[in-house]
């Protein structure tokens, strides 16, 4: 059987900085010789061997190959700007590759945002005419999954109502619903699941599935949701620095994805810090400055005793108004399994004005296992919008004293944590056996 | 299962493309619904929310007749070949309503379509199509005052109309369509420069009006001395606002020169507009 999809040597090359002029006073300031202030910041920031031809261009990918068969979930991992995002945009066509070549043999539908192309305007029914068209779908086609979509979306009785006036996780619903009708033969998917409250996103999980499993198509998956990647995908091909690194099994190459996102010489210390406000993660509304593991002392510490309790501060900075945002704190193993997730939603500030914060969180002792954690943090505001993706910035090692654990030092205790539980034993009754006996 | 076999020959194969002027014909039109849902889009996003929705239509050339004919008219006393001055001035906007809009459209795909551009694939170039679409829609709604004015006058006998309408009526989407693909070429260069220059949105709002002046939407070619006469129809828009007078009001003249000089320059600048276009395109989402 030939691959569904084949990829060869796939490259890209962006133009760093400035993109070329966008008005024409920068063109005549290009003539005249005058370069643009950004891509010098860029520049530090690009690894030497994504530099491309001439010093402004930058290899977004470079010579990326793999095929793909017929049925496969395969899942895309990598860090922000490893190129992942811009494999998905030349696969869906959105924009061309500077050199190789990809074949894909079916209908591609993309999934790069659930909702393109919706018109605030027009009513739930015209959109989803006009999506679906947009999709690729035939009118037909639409009239005859239409009911389907509109059960799926649970919009019901606001189906002549513009989309304007629906509440954000209507828009989603309605968006993925007819997303989730379009029947390709390949789906490449990016970060929708990003959006919708709980129960939709694991709604949208289990159509996904469907599609894949019952329907036999082939799905390619891009996400920072690594459950949900290991979950779904039966293959996972890791993206790093614009090439393709490891092609493997979800939990082998989500394990080498953990060890390649942690700055390492940072990370070991337990404090990363962005002095660069330009290259933190974060968007036009907030970064990250910095994540500190640290005992009482306040000095960065990685590793602690089991009856240790130890201190996670978070410095951010706040660049416009925000309300409701929070955030979330994840502990979790070295495998990607989530110990616990903290949030600090009820002691964050309910508007964040524009400045520097800090937010600390105190994980206490005697709750975690003898063993590696990584610690993610996510910011964002619930039911809205991501502001910072979720990402692992540090490593904390719990050693085993004054722990449970303790008592088999040389076997690793089960169980993601190990929390200090009380016991009672206590003698209840003699057996009826004794009792007869006596 | 049967649907997803049945589309399994399609094979699309992505690479860096060459050449300039490799339009997707085949592929446009196998999105043809799309075009359609895009028109419906395009006529009816505009009037959700307005009292009057496609009344509007109607409307608007009547008010801008209203302004012509007291300022050109009465006040700057142009004359119309004798024709009644509104049935004159409607006549030209329906021509140059048509262009005007169309170009003034098209000329923005990239910017205001950038968010879509930049999450879906399908043929950028149904989305221009779809305009020209619409506003045919618009054109038709706007034969409705014109047709008004016409009955009046012609059931007050108004001798300029004698023998009026003739069977050359039925030319009249030759006309129109050298105006959708004179429009389409224009408004597709428009777009693409756009796209890489902002400034261009504004100094485009500029050409169009103009462009209107050049045109002979407010005056009759006759009053041009005749040694200037040349350079209105150096105007590709010239002949075909003249061609509408001529077949729905039995004035004006056209040579044929002028006639095919102007249909090949349309036809040269939808060729031009489409290879700027597709050129664009394939870095557009790199750079808006």
């Amino acid at each position: 059987m030939k691959p569904i999809v084949e990829v060869e040597g796939l490259s890209k090359l962006y133009q760093l900085g400035n993109t070329g002029p966008t008005t024409l006073r920068e063109a005549f300031g290009t003539i005249f010789g005058r370069k643009t202030a950004a891509s010098s910041a860029y520049r530090t920031a690009v690894p030497r061997d994504r530099i491309g031809p001439d010093e402004n261009s930058f290899w977004a990918l470079k010579d990326v190959s793999f095929s793909v068969d017929p049925g496969e979930v395969v899942g895309v991992l990598g860090r922000n700007g490893a190129g992942k995002s811009t494999l998905l945009k030349i696969l869906s066509r959105i924009t061309e590759p500077t050199g190789g070549r990809a074949v894909l043999r079916g209908r591609v539908a993309s999934l790069l945002e659930v909702g393109t192309g919706f018109h605030p305007e027009l009513t739930g029914r015209e959109n989803i005419f006009l999506n679906g068209a947009i999709m690729g779908m035939k009118r037909a086609e639409i009239a005859k999954k239409f009911d389907e979509i509109v059960a799926f979306s649970e919009v019901g009785s606001f189906l002549d109502t513009p989309v304007k006036r629906y509440s954000s996780g209507m828009f989603v619903r309605l968006a993925f619903a007819v997303a989730a009708h379009l029947e390709p033969e390949i789906l490449l998917i990016d970060e929708v699941l990003a959006v919708g409250d709980a129960a939709f996103q694991r709604k949208c999980l289990g159509k996904m599935d469907e599609v894949a499993n019952e329907h036999g198509r082939t799905v390619f998956f891009v996400s920072h949701n690594i459950s949900a990647v290991s979950a779904l995908c039966n293959n996972v091909i890791l993206i790093e620095g614009g090439r393709c690194v490891m092609r493997d099994t979800p939990a082998r190459v989500i394990s080498r994805y953990f060890s390649s996102t942690l700055p390492e010489d940072q990370a070991a210390d337990g404090q990363v810090v962005w002095p660069d406000a330009i290259l933190a993660p974060g968007n036009e509304d907030v970064c990250l400055r910095g994540v500190k593991i640290c005992g009482p002392g306040g000095l960065p510490q990685n590793s602690f005793e089991a009856d240790e309790p130890f201190f996670v501060e978070i410095d951010f900075q706040i660049k416009k108004r925000l309300h409701g945002a929070r955030f979330n704190l994840s502990l979790s193993t070295l495998e990607g399994e989530i110990a616990f997730v903290a949030t600090d939603h009820l002691y964050q500030f309910e508007t964040l004005d524009p400045g520097e914060y800090r937010s600390t969180c105190h994980i206490p002792g005697k709750l975690l296992n003898r063993r590696k954690y990584r610690v993610g943090l996510h910011f964002g505001i619930p039911g809205d919008r991501m502001l910072i993706d979720q990402a692992d910035y540090l490593e904390v090692t719990i050693g085993g004293s004054g722990n449970q654990a303790t008592i088999f030092p040389d076997n690793s205790w089960p169980g993601v944590v190990c929390p200090k539980v009380e016991w009672r034993v206590e003698h209840v009754a003699e057996t009826a056996h004794a009792r007869s006996v006596g | 299962m049967a649907e997803v076999s049945a589309a399994s020959n399609i094979e699309v194969v992505i690479q860096p493309s060459s050449g300039w002027m490799n339009v997707p014909w085949r592929e446009l039109w196998e999105y043809r619904d799309l075009l359609l849902v895009l028109v419906q889009r395009e006529f009816i996003s505009r009037y959700k929310q307005t009292i009057l929705g496609p009344l509007w239509h109607l409307l608007q050339p009547v008010i801008m007749t209203l302004v012509f004919v007291i300022v050109f008219g009465r006040i700057a006393g142009i004359a119309t070949d004798g024709i009644p001055t509104p049935l004159f001035y409607l006549c030209s906007l329906l021509a140059w309503n048509y262009f005007s809009q169309n170009i003034t459209l098209i000329g923005s795909t990239f910017i205001s379509n950038a968010h879509i551009f930049g999450k879906v694939y399908f043929p950028r170039l149904i989305v221009p199509f779809s305009i020209a679409a619409a506003n045919l829609i618009a054109f038709v709604l706007q034969l409705i005052p014109f047709l008004c004015f016409f009955a009046y006058y012609k059931i007050t006998a108004n001798p300029a109309l004698q023998g009026q309408p003739g069977w050359q009526v039925l030319l009249l989407p030759l006309p129109l369509l050298q105006v959708a693909i004179l429009s389409l070429g224009v408004g597709l260069l428009m777009s693409a420069s756009t796209a890489r220059y902002r400034d261009l949105v504004h100094l485009n709002q500029f050409i169009v009006q103009l462009w209107m002046f050049a045109t002979p939407i407010i005056y009759p070619v006759s009053r041009i001395p005749a040694r200037w006469q040349w350079l209105v129809w150096a105007n590709p828009m010239s002949v075909p606002v003249e061609a509408f007078r001529c077949l729905l009001l039995g004035r004006g003249s056209l040579q044929p020169r002028d006639v095919v000089i102007s249909a090949a320059v349309a036809l040269v600048t939808l060729f031009l507009g489409v290879a700027a276009f597709r050129r664009v395109e394939r870095t557009m989402v790199d750079i808006v």
